[in-house]
C-alpha cells in the first residue's frame, strides 16, 4: 500500500521535472548573457567564436538543442560544464553530499531549536516565558538567513574566533575517506576528530540557515500546541495526575506536529534554496556555491543540471513529509 | 472502597485582573452521594469542577474559600502536592470525542493512569483495563483496547472514559455533562451505567449538568448556581416538589414537558 503511494508520487514527479527542464532550458537562453563570451578574451577571432558555438551546440535552433540535451539527460548525461570543462553529472554528484549534509544538519538544528522554543513557550503560557519566545522568534524571523551568516562571520569568526569561517574541513588534514559524505563517513569510521572539524565548519552556515526555519517552526508548533492543550484529552491527562511537561511532550506534541510538518515541508525547500547564498558566503563546497558560479559564468549545462537537482530535492523532501503524516496520524493510516 | 466527603466553603474564583466567576460558592457532598450541580451555561458549574480537579484555565485563579476533600485542604497546595491529592479524584468529561487522544490507542490511554496512580505494571494495568471494559458492557473489549479513538462510536468512547474514571477506585468523580454530547438513546444507557457503577463502587459523584431531568434520575441532592452564586441547595425530592428560589422555578418552567405540550419556554 505504502509502496504504491511512493511509486505513484514518483511517477507524478516526472511531468514536474520535465516542466522544470523546459522552463530552465528556455529561460537561460532568453536572459542576456553569453557563455562563449565569458570564456574568451575580448576581441577574439570570429572563427574561434563560431567554433566554440558549434562545439557546445549553441549554433543550432533551440528546439534541436533541447532535443539533444533531453535525449542525453534521459541517459544521465547532462553534458559538459562550459566553465569547468567537466561532466555536469559528475560535478553535481561530487558536490551534492556537502549540501545534503549541510541541509540535514541545519534542518535538525531548526527542528530541535523550534521544538524546544515552542514547548518552553507553552509550558510558560500566559507568563513571561511565552512573551519572550514570541519576541525572540519575531526578531529571528525578521532577519534573512544570509544576514545571519554575515553577522556570525563578524561575531564568531572575526571578533571572537570560535568557528572557522570558510570551507568544509581543515585542508591541512588528509581525509582519506571513500565517499563525499565526509561528515557521515568520518563519524561511522570513528574518526571523530575529523567529524568535529567538519561540524565546526558547518556550525555557522547551518545555524544561519536554521534560524529562520527554526523560528517559523516555533511559531506554528506553539500555536498548534496551544490548541491541543485546550483539548479535553490534555485536561483529562492532568486530572489523571500527569505533569504539564508530560502532557505537552507525551500527549499534545504528536498531534500538534501534524500541521507543523506540512509547513516545515514548504519551508525546508526555502532552506535548500538558502544554501545558494549561504554556501557562497562561507565558501562551502556544495551545489549552492556551484550554482552561483554557474550563473556568473553563464554555464548553461551546469545551470540546467543544478536546477533539476534542486527540483528533485524539493520533490523528495515533500514525498518524505507526505509519508510522515501517515506515521503521525493514525486516522490517515487507513485512509 | 467508599466515597469521601467533599466540603467546598465560600469558594471564590476570578479571572486575573478581570471579572469574578464564582462568588462564595459552598456545597457539601456526603460520602457515596450523587450531588447535582445545575445552572445554565456560564453559571460557573464547570468552574467548580475544575477548581476541585486543579485544572483552572491559565488566567483564572482561586481568590478565596476552601475545598476540603477526604480530610485534606486542596486550596493553596503546590502543584506537586495538588497532583498527589488528585489520586482520589477522577473526571468523566463532556465531549468523548476530544477527551481521547486521537494518536494513542485506547489501551495506553486507560493504563497510563493506573500505572501512575496504582503503581501497576503494564500487563497488570492492561488486565484491569480489560476488566473495566467488561464492567461498562462494551462490545468486544479485547478489540476495543487495541483500537484508536476514531475507530469507536461516541457511546463507546464515553464508556471507555467512564471505565478509565472508575479504574483507579477514586473516592469522588466529577461528571461534567457526560451525556450532553451523545444522542438521546445513548444518553439514557450512559446515565444508567454511571449510576450503577457509582453504586457498586460506592463512589461520591459531583454531577454537573444543565438538565433537570438527568438530576431527577441520578442525584440525591442538588445545588443550583446562577451567575456564580448558589441560589438553592436541597435534597432532590424536596426541590422537585417545591422549588423555593425564583431562578430555580424559572429553570423548571424552562424544561419542556411532554404532558403539557405547547408550553411557553421561558
Amino acid at each position: 500500500m505504502i509502496f504504491r503511494r511512493i511509486l505513484l508520487r514518483l511517477l507524478q514527479a516526472i511531468p514536474t521535472l520535465a516542466g522544470v527542464a523546459i522552463l530552465v532550458f528556455v529561460l537561460v537562453r532568453v536572459v542576456p548573457g553569453d557563455p562563449v563570451a565569458m570564456m574568451i578574451p575580448p576581441g577574439a577571432d570570429a572563427d574561434v567564436v563560431a567554433r566554440l558555438y558549434a562545439q557546445y551546440g549553441l549554433d543550432k535552433p533551440i528546439l534541436t538543442q533541447f532535443g539533444l540535451w533531453a535525449a542525453a539527460a534521459a541517459h544521465g548525461d547532462f553534458g559538459m560544464s562550459i566553465s569547468l570543462r567537466q561532466g555536469v553529472t559528475g560535478l553535481i554528484f561530487s558536490r551534492l553530499p556537502a549540501t545534503l549534509e549541510l541541509v540535514a544538519f541545519a534542518a535538525t538544528v531548526a527542528v530541535v531549536l523550534g521544538g524546544a522554543l515552542a514547548v518552553f513557550g507553552i509550558r510558560h503560557a500566559g507568563r513571561f516565558g511565552e512573551g519572550a519566545v514570541d519576541a525572540v522568534t519575531g526578531f529571528v524571523l525578521s532577519v534573512p538567513d544570509f544576514l545571519w551568516g554575515l553577522a556570525f562571520i563578524v561575531a564568531f569568526g572575526v571578533l571572537v574566533p570560535l568557528f572557522p569561517i570558510s570551507g568544509r574541513n581543515d585542508p591541512s588534514q588528509a581525509l582519506g575517506l571513500a565517499s563525499d559524505f565526509i561528515l557521515t563517513e568520518s563519524f561511522f569510521r570513528l574518526r571523530w576528530g575529523v567529524t568535529a572539524d567538519i561540524l565546526a565548519h558547518m556550525t555557522m552556515p547551518a545555524i544561519a540557515l536554521a534560524l529562520p526555519l527554526g523560528a517559523m517552526i516555533a511559531r506554528v508548533l506553539k500555536s498548534s500546541l496551544a490548541e491541543q492543550m485546550a483539548q479535553d484529552y490534555a485536561l483529562l491527562s492532568r486530572v489523571k495526575g500527569f505533569s504539564r511537561w508530560h502532557v505537552i511532550v507525551a500527549e499534545a506534541l504528536r498531534n500538534a506536529a501534524i500541521p507543523t510538518v506540512s509547513l516545515t515541508g514548504v519551508q525546508l525547500t526555502f532552506l535548500v534554496g538558502g544554501t545558494v547564498l549561504i554556501e557562497k558566503i562561507f565558501s562551502y563546497p556544495g551545489i549552492g556555491s556551484l550554482a552561483i558560479d554557474a550563473v556568473v559564468n553563464r554555464d548553461l549545462p551546469l545551470i540546467q543540471g543544478l536546477i533539476l537537482t534542486f527540483a528533485v530535492l524539493f520533490i523528495l523532501i515533500n514525498l518524505l513529509l507526505d509519508l510522515s503524516y501517515a506515521m503521525l496520524d493514525p486516522r490517515l493510516r487507513h485512509a | 472502597m467508599s466515597g469521601a466527603a467533599l466540603d467546598i466553603t465560600n469558594l471564590s474564583v476570578a479571572i486575573r485582573r478581570g471579572p469574578t466567576l464564582l462568588h462564595g460558592v459552598s456545597l457539601h457532598v456526603a460520602p457515596g452521594e450523587v450531588h447535582g450541580l445545575v445552572g445554565m451555561s456560564g453559571a460557573g458549574k464547570s468552574m467548580v469542577g475544575r477548581c476541585l480537579l486543579g485544572i483552572l484555565p491559565a488566567r483564572v485563579g482561586i481568590t478565596g474559600g476552601s475545598i476540603r476533600f477526604a480530610g485534606q485542604e486542596l486550596v493553596g497546595l503546590n502543584e506537586r502536592d495538588r497532583r498527589r491529592a488528585g489520586a482520589q479524584l477522577a473526571l468523566i468529561p463532556q465531549d468523548p470525542l476530544s477527551a481521547l487522544n486521537p494518536s494513542r490507542r485506547i489501551v495506553s490511554q486507560m493504563t497510563d493512569v493506573m500505572r501512575l496512580r496504582l503503581g501497576l505494571t503494564q500487563s497488570e494495568a492492561t488486565a484491569r483495563a480489560l476488566a473495566m471494559l467488561h464492567e461498562v458492557h462494551i462490545r468486544d473489549p479485547e478489540g476495543v483496547l487495541h483500537r484508536y479513538p476514531h475507530e469507536l462510536s461516541g457511546g463507546m468512547r464515553q464508556r471507555v472514559l467512564i471505565a478509565t474514571a472508575f479504574a483507579c477506585e477514586p473516592k469522588l468523580i466529577v461528571a461534567d455533562e457526560p451525556t450532553t454530547a451523545l444522542d438521546v438513546t445513548v444518553q439514557k444507557q450512559i446515565l444508567r451505567l454511571i449510576r450503577d457503577l457509582q453504586r457498586s463502587h460506592q463512589t461520591s459523584l459531583l454531577f454537573v449538568t444543565h438538565d433537570l431531568g438527568v438530576v431527577a434520575k441520578i442525584c440525591n441532592s442538588v445545588t443550583v448556581l446562577n451567575a456564580g452564586r448558589v441560589v438553592e441547595q436541597a435534597p432532590v425530592a424536596e426541590m422537585f416538589a417545591a422549588p423555593k428560589d425564583p431562578y430555580t422555578q424559572a429553570l423548571f418552567a424552562a424544561t419542556p414537558r411532554y404532558d403539557q405540550p405547547g408550553g411557553v419556554v421561558a
